[in-house]
């Protein structure tokens, strides 16, 4: 059974369906990438996957268990950890403090204080532990999203942008701590515009525009594929076919 | 001798009126939730103290905890039932549902009680005091009230800074919309917040009670020092409501020594001061 589905998933705001009739599902261990232009409704799809907004139509399962109906918090529980493009940590807070909100309240872990400090070691933010979050530079802010997030203890670890504006040596030590979490066996769905962070990680690949999946396969087929061409890169299927 | 005395009494008063505040100022920083009818909840726990002491029979200290753990039940239900359904962006509805509250609340005492000015009896307890020299007597009820209020904001800031609980409460007061995805639910914390408040509220209600005389429409001037002493503490501090509530009471009781009628004008002075001077309070968090 998979750990994710998708069943048939519509959103709009408005005229403006942004999520239109999606369906995909996603194994326990399995690591999605996902592509798409800005605007083609990436991070709505996390919204409904992490229960902030409700869809207008389809389900939404989790281990076969339909949680359409139940709010972030319960998505919490039941394993699903979210990261935000634009960071939103607790201002007010230490970094460690961050983290224990979330060791705290999600899933119930054994060891919350000695797992957070695990977590600060690994997304490598232990030096900053005691400082107020609000103090954080852009890319420590994008750290502790991931390392909010992984505190929760969840299986399904929903990664937005978190690669942007990196330099290239900060981007591979973020593919490894992402890799480290994927073979720890953390199902993970990552929306990303760093084409090559996401070929080092996932294992598949979905191509969504204007609300639609378009292509779902292997990465490497994804990519060659003439539509995600023309959308992505912006090359003309017909050109390429002349 | 005469200003330290002033200094002394204001100060004891200024423990009770950072009670009044502590609910309030917590309500507000947790769901930005402005609780209009907080004097009346405070003036509703001293009935309950007066129903417990009076009417059961119960020693007043029991009275006062009875009614502590049934304003932090009440307050958490009331919080879940009916206040959650009217938290939004918008900040009118909490404001005309708590409004309407304290208007129902007030005729139902009234109803209950009568117009009548109460007193909960403190055993000899109210009248004792300690002296210190030939001039300046300290009253053991305004004393242990203002040892009580310490007590209270010291659990407050204990249950702020070193519990879960607490941590929950500042996460949600950073960004409530994203504490759920930690795996707590909005309607809890609120609940939880207001259940907290709700307590404080008892506390300093009960201890109104034995301190002076109250009807069912005193609370409105309540909810007004509560105010005061949140603005001139400044928001977000713990202790600045300790010292907004000192510096409402001392210019209460220096106002209340030129004239018996000034003692109103001279702490609505004060806050007018510091709000001139320094609007966002004098100990807010920058």
């Amino acid at each position: 059974m998979p750990f994710l589905t998708l069943d048939h998933v519509s959103k709009s705001y408005g005229a403006l369906k942004v999520t239109d009739d999606v369906s995909l599902s996603l194994d326990a261990t399995e690591t999605l990438g996902i592509l798409g232009p800005n605007g083609a409704g990436k991070s709505t799809l996390f919204n409904l996957i992490g229960g902030t907004q409700r869809p207008d139509a389809g389900r939404i399962l989790l281990e076969g268990v339909d949680v359409t109906a139940q709010g972030a918090a319960a998505r919490c529980h039941a394993g699903i950890g979210r990261s935000f493009q634009i960071p939103h940590p607790f201002v007010g807070m230490s970094v460690y403090e961050n983290l224990l909100v979330g060791s705290a309240f999600g899933q119930s872990g054994t060891d919350g204080a000695a797992r957070c400090r695990e977590i600060l070691e690994e997304t490598g933010l232990l030096a900053k532990a005691n400082l107020p979050a609000g103090k954080l530079t852009l890319l420590e802010r994008k750290r502790l999203e991931l390392a909010r997030a992984l505190a929760t203890h969840p299986r399904l670890l929903l990664l937005d942008e978190i690669a942007g504006g990196l330099t290239e040596a900060e981007c591979q030590s973020l593919i490894q701590t992402i890799q480290r979490i994927r073979d720890r066996g953390v199902a993970i769905i990552w929306i990303e515009h760093v084409v090559h962070a996401l070929m080092a990680v996932a294992q598949r690949l979905v191509v969504i525009d204007r609300g639609r999946i378009v292509a779902d396969g292997a990465p490497g087929q994804v990519m060659d594929l003439p539509v995600v061409q023309e959308i992505y890169l912006g090359i003309d299927a017909d050109d390429q076919a002349a | 001798m005469d200003i330290l005395n002033l200094l002394i009494q204001g100060t004891l008063l200024g423990g009770l009126y950072a009670l009044f505040a502590a609910g309030l100022a917590l309500m507000f920083g947790v769901m930005r939730f402005i609780n209009i009818a907080h004097g009346d909840f405070i003036v509703v726990s001293a009935y309950l103290l007066l129903v417990a002491v009076l009417t059961l029979g119960l020693h007043p200290l029991v009275g006062i905890a009875l009614v502590t753990g049934l304003m932090a039940g009440a307050g958490y239900l009331g919080q879940r039932v009916l206040l959650n359904r009217v938290l939004d962006e918008d900040i009118l509805p909490p404001v005309l549902v708590t409004f309407g509250l304290s208007i129902i609340l007030q005729n139902a005492l009234m109803e209950g009680f009568s117009a009548d000015s109460q007193r909960v009896p403190a055993g000899g307890f109210d009248t004792a005091s300690l002296s210190l020299g030939s001039e300046i007597a300290i009253g053991l009820l305004p004393l242990s009230m203002f040892l009580a209020a310490i007590g209270v904001l010291g659990v407050l800031h204990w249950i702020f800074f070193h519990t879960h609980l607490g941590r929950l409460l500042r996460a949600t007061a950073d960004d409530a919309a994203i504490v759920p995805l930690m795996g707590a639910s909005n309607a809890h914390t609120f609940a939880l917040a207001t259940g907290i408040a709700s307590a404080v509220v008892a506390i300093a209600g009960t201890m109104l009670a034995m301190k002076t005389n109250f009807d069912p429409t005193i609370g409105p001037s309540r909810l007004l020092f509560a105010f005061e002493a949140v603005i001139i503490g400044g928001l977000g501090n713990i202790w600045g409501v300790l010292a907004g509530g000192i510096i409402l009471g001392v210019a209460q009781a220096i106002g209340a020594q030129i004239d018996a009628g000034f003692q109103i004008l001279a702490g609505h002075i004060a806050f007018l001061v510091v709000l001139a001077l320094r609007p966002r309070g004098l100990f807010a968090k920058s």
